[in-house]
């Protein structure tokens, strides 16, 4: 049999709160930790305790580590999912089960391993009876690690960081994969092809979920002020901010320089934010869709009356509750147009966990400069599982506050300003802000129509007058928003457009594309709207572009054709939402079903024919790996994303 | 521009913080002639300008409503927040944490707090927010022409909604029973006591609720007083049903009421309101007392005015997060910021 080496998924189904994401993160991270390129994702119901719950994980030398249907090596400890856990193995897979499940073995064409989980447990005179559940999960861990070559050692470093070095759960965890190990290495027989071999592609690299990162960003840009709402799946964004702004932000006389306050609802949340932004503090707070839903009517005051805020959406599939645990890009057109009347919103699409860190301070900046609430719109997928990253990187620009006018500045214009006056041109006006002393700072803010200088207005021009400069605003935000990241491939003819945490799934689809069709593709991933110069540019090149995104409506193409009607025709709207991540078939299967080969006939066609083979290599170099994969190539995308910025922008 | 806002004994004097009354006026008044609300904004600007409160260190917020409208009509030099229906509590909440030395001013409605706004109302006593809270309480909801409020009373008959069947709620008993450290009732039409009251909730370090009766010249009628509403419309034929009100006189009790007296007050629409001053030896810091009183006022129909509950050990919401001793909106990038070494600590601390 022939070994497949670094290139399967694995697929662990168990008993929702049985302690398996313990598990299933040690396997997660030891691989990690051997230099393989992983990704894991959990798969969990709406639940506590007692669903059943899956984790998977892919392990791809070449760096392509998106979610993937494939079920090489399943792994089942819940009888309740058995059979259909069974049913699901890839054929010359290999399926492990825990040996107290009597259910019928239903394939012949899967390597079958059974597991004495309990005697395992029961063997072990240190686990204390009440703890055995908890550890039981180990057991498939250490036969895991033997069948298919997880160092062990690695595996100790995944307990150790997990119990944050507490010796005695690391201990009893720790010996239960021993025990596991060895107890495979004498009684099973290796009966299929997978192997995990050391590899090197991980050096230098982290491993964190979006919302730690968005949370460590937000420090970074100095979060004062945190108003919040417990909401699967953004709620571990801001038990994040708890944990890290005390180590972070310590100061030695002990106060503090924020404070983070859990509110009654998300209106109160979003509401207690906007306060805190409008009295000068750098405020946020993180929600998910029904909660940014209840957050609505707050989001079209910001807007309108200006006032700086951050608003995390960490997206789960909805309508109403939907299903509250599997993640989505289901939120974009609402947030755009989010509030009523004429509203038109900045949004920052992070597409991985780097980016989260990033634009969790980058957001700050941009909500100031702009005055109005910017949106962080990231996933469940980002957010809640955990990614190979590069490390964090300390921000690269001072912190821009944006136009504010203290006391001296108020001297030095006599007292003379207008809140809402466009004295640059750009549509902001200045600030100030309550516990200025000066006797002319103060204005009066409200949600209704106001002049210049914020007094109440219920006139026709001065309404519109104001509306036009908050349009003027939004086209500023252009110059401020991060610009999108090219992933172009030579000889491409036509374009994919996409944002958000497709990206994997995405890049590997554009190599089989590639590899398997001959079709070539540049693919541009959207970081912001207002859409940026570089977007038109992008738009302008290919008589198709699919544009690709975890929704059942194409939520972006429905925005760019609003925003760009003369390319609208050539939109091929590749649209999918069920919960799950993105995976590089569907985006595959989809741009298939939409692809008009006619418009590639011509030379166009011809030459990509030709140039298949030589292609390849251009592909494997740019496209191929996965951004989380290797340091390397992340910093290529980047540059190669700022070199669109440069271009353009002469 | 100033006679629907009189100023009783307005002088050019000059206070201890140098500043004249005029000072603290706001924009004149949009509500209606003989609105409680318009006496009510003239009570803040006095006891601020004999409490030597230098506008700037106070900040207003309101919701949404008539009453909403009146931090225009006092206070130029101080900041301004008129948010949304029912949330007032949660921006007030947030903007008090940039400058915790600043006191918030918040005037709300029954149907701002009451209906609307009810949860939040709830949380911000519970939070002792550093801000006097002042509920302008009509019964009536007034932009929208009309309809009952929580607050109002059963059986009361408006024009369009027929007779409300159901019981009102008390404000000062929600908001003691939300844990708020400061409660006290009071009439439009006592203004010395409005303006007693209104200083010692300024004084208050946390949440001061003062619930002000106010009467609505306009909607809270029963249908006999709208005749001279109809009168009115037929004279002025070019002028929309909506558009007209009837210029009524401001009521005012006629002379101060003693300790523990009870006094019968008509209101515009007729119907008469009994208050009654809160006993002598009346002790605000025993809650159960507290409770007992209120319990007993709405036994009898009584509109039990003066400070109910007083609890001054209980510290404020910013003094709960120990911030730092400079206001947070003062501090700067070294503040905020961590260090760049520490992003190695950072990474170091992830798998």
């Amino acid at each position: 049999m022939n070994k497949i080496i670094n290139d399967f998924s694995i697929t662990v189904g168990t008993v929702n709160g049985s302690g398996s994401s313990t598990a299933n993160n040690t396997i997660l991270r030891a691989i990690f930790k051997m230099g393989i390129p992983v990704s894991g994702k959990n798969l969990f119901p709406s639940n506590i305790q007692g669903l059943p719950t899956w984790y998977t994980i892919r392990a791809n030398k070449d760096g392509f580590i998106a979610h993937n249907e494939q079920r090489d090596i399943v792994i089942a400890m819940n009888p309740n999912s058995f059979a259909r856990d069974l049913a699901s193995v890839t054929p010359g897979g290999a399926f492990y089960y825990a040996d107290d499940i009597k259910q019928p073995i239903t394939r012949a064409d899967v390597a079958i391993y059974p597991m004495p989980v309990k005697t395992i447990v029961r063997n072990d005179p240190n686990v204390p009876s009440d703890y055995r559940d908890h550890v039981s999960n180990m057991v498939y861990v250490g036969i895991l690690a033997q069948m298919i070559g997880i160092d062990i050692e690695k595996m100790y470093a995944a307990l150790d960081f997990h119990f944050k070095k507490k010796q005695k759960p690391i201990d009893m965890n720790f010996n239960i994969i021993k025990a596991g190990a060895e107890w495979a290495k004498t009684n099973l027989e290796k009966k299929d092809s997978f192997y995990l071999e050391p590899m090197n592609k991980t050096d230098g690299l982290i491993m964190a979920d979006g919302n730690m990162a968005g949370a460590l960003g937000a420090i970074y840009g100095g979060v004062q002020f945190v108003g919040w709402y417990p909401i699967t799946p953004a709620t571990s964004l801001a038990e994040s901010l708890n944990d890290y702004l005390p180590q972070l932000r310590k100061r030695e006389d002990g106060k503090h320089t924020y404070a983070v306050v859990q509110a009654e609802d998300e209106l109160a949340a979003l509401g207690m934010s906007i306060g805190a932004g409008w009295s000068g503090l750098r405020a946020m707070t993180s929600t998910s869709g029904p909660g940014l839903s209840l957050m609505t009517e707050f989001a079209g005051l910001a807007y309108y009356a200006e006032v700086p805020v951050v608003i995390w959406d960490v997206q789960r599939i909805g309508p109403s509750t939907g299903l509250p645990t599997r993640t989505s890009q289901g939120d974009l057109t609402f947030t755009y147009f989010i509030g009523h009347g004429d509203s038109q919103s900045v949004i920052l699409l992070p597409g991985d966990v780097y980016e989260c860190f990033e634009f969790g301070w980058k957001s700050f900046d941009i909500a100031e400069r702009i005055q109005t609430p910017v949106f962080v719109l990231s996933d469940l997928d980002m957010g809640m599982n955990q990614w190979i990253s590069k490390p964090f990187k300390y921000p690269d620009t001072p912190m821009d506050r944006g136009k504010i006018l203290l006391e001296s500045d108020l001297e030095e214009l006599k007292g003379n300003w207008g809140r809402y006056a466009d004295t640059d041109g750009d549509g902001i006006g200045f600030r100030t802000f309550p516990g200025n002393k000066h006797p002319m700072s103060s204005y009066f803010t409200r949600g209704t129509g106001h002049d210049d200088h914020a007094k109440y207005s219920e006139e026709a021009d001065v309404y519109l007058n104001n509306m036009d400069r908050l349009k003027r605003k939004h086209v500023t935000a252009k110059e401020y928003v991060p610009a999108p990241v090219l992933h172009a491939m030579k000889g491409a003819t036509v374009g994919i457009l996409a944002y958000g945490s497709t990206e994997a799934a995405i890049l590997e689809a554009q190599h089989q594309l590639d590899k398997e069709y001959g079709i070539k593709t540049d693919f541009l991933r959207i970081r912001a709207l207002p859409c940026t110069r570089e977007v038109d540019a992008f738009l302008a090149k290919y008589d198709q572009i699919f544009i690709v995104e975890m929704n059942r409506d194409g939520q972006m193409a429905q925005i760019l054709m609003t925003e760009y009607p003369q390319y609208a025709p050539n939109f091929k709207v590749v649209a999918y939402g069920d919960g799950m991540p993105a995976s590089a078939k569907w985006v595959r299967e989809g741009i298939l079903a939409k692809y008009e080969s006619r418009k590639a006939v011509g030379g166009k066609q011809k030459a990509a024919g030709n140039m298949k083979k030589a292609a390849k290599k251009v592909v494997a170099k740019k496209a191929a790996p996965a951004k989380k994969a290797s340091a390397k190539k992340v910093t290529k995308k980047a540059v190669a994303g700022k070199t669109v910025k440069k271009a353009k922008r002469k | 521009m100033t006679e629907t806002l009189p100023v009783a004994g307005a002088t050019a004097n000059i206070n201890l913080a140098g500043l004249s009354k005029n000072d603290y006026r706001g924009a004149p008044s949009t509500l209606c002639q003989g609105c409680g609300h318009n006496s009510i904004s003239n009570q803040i600007v006095t006891a601020l300008y004999e409490m030597n409160i230098v506008p700037e260190n106070v900040v207003k917020f309101s919701g949404i409503g008539c009453s909403s409208k009146s931090p225009t009509y006092f206070l130029n030099r101080a900041f301004g927040f008129n948010s949304l229906h029912g949330r007032m509590p949660s921006i007030a909440t947030g903007a008090l944490f940039g400058d915790y030395t600043l006191k918030g001013v918040g005037v709300s409605g029954d149907g701002d707090s009451a209906s609307i706004g009810m949860g939040q109302f709830k949380h911000v006593m519970r939070r002792n927010v550093n801000m006097v809270y002042i509920v302008e309480n009509n019964g009536v909801y007034g932009l929208t022409k009309g309809q009952f409020s929580a607050t109002a009373d059963k059986g009361l008959k408006l024009k369009k909604q027929g007779e409300n069947p159901y019981m009102p709620v008390d404000i000062c008993m929600e908001a003691l029973v939300s844990n708020a450290t400061f409660v006290a009732r009071s009439f439009a039409g006592n203004p010395k006591q409005v303006k007693e009251l209104l200083k010692a909730a300024l004084s208050h370090d946390g949440i001061a609720l003062l619930d002000i009766i106010s009467p609505c010249v306009t909607f809270n009628n029963q249908v006999n007083a709208y005749h001279s509403y109809t009168w009115g419309k037929d004279h002025e034929e070019p002028l929309h049903e909506i558009s007209y009100i009837a210029p009524r006189n401001e009521i005012m009790l006629e002379n101060e009421m003693a300790e523990g007296e009870v006094r019968e007050v008509s209101m515009h629409d007729g119907s008469v309101v009994i208050l009654k001053n809160l006993e002598k030896g009346y002790d605000p810091a025993d809650r159960y007392a507290a409770l007992r009183v209120m319990e007993e006022a709405q036994r009898n129909n009584w509109m039990l005015t003066g400070l109910l509950y007083l609890d001054t050990s209980k510290p404020n919401l910013t003094s709960i997060y120990n911030l730092v001793d400079t206001p947070l909106n003062r501090l700067t990038e070294a503040d905020l910021r961590p260090a760049p070494d520490s992003i190695d600590r950072v990474n170091a601390l992830m798998f």
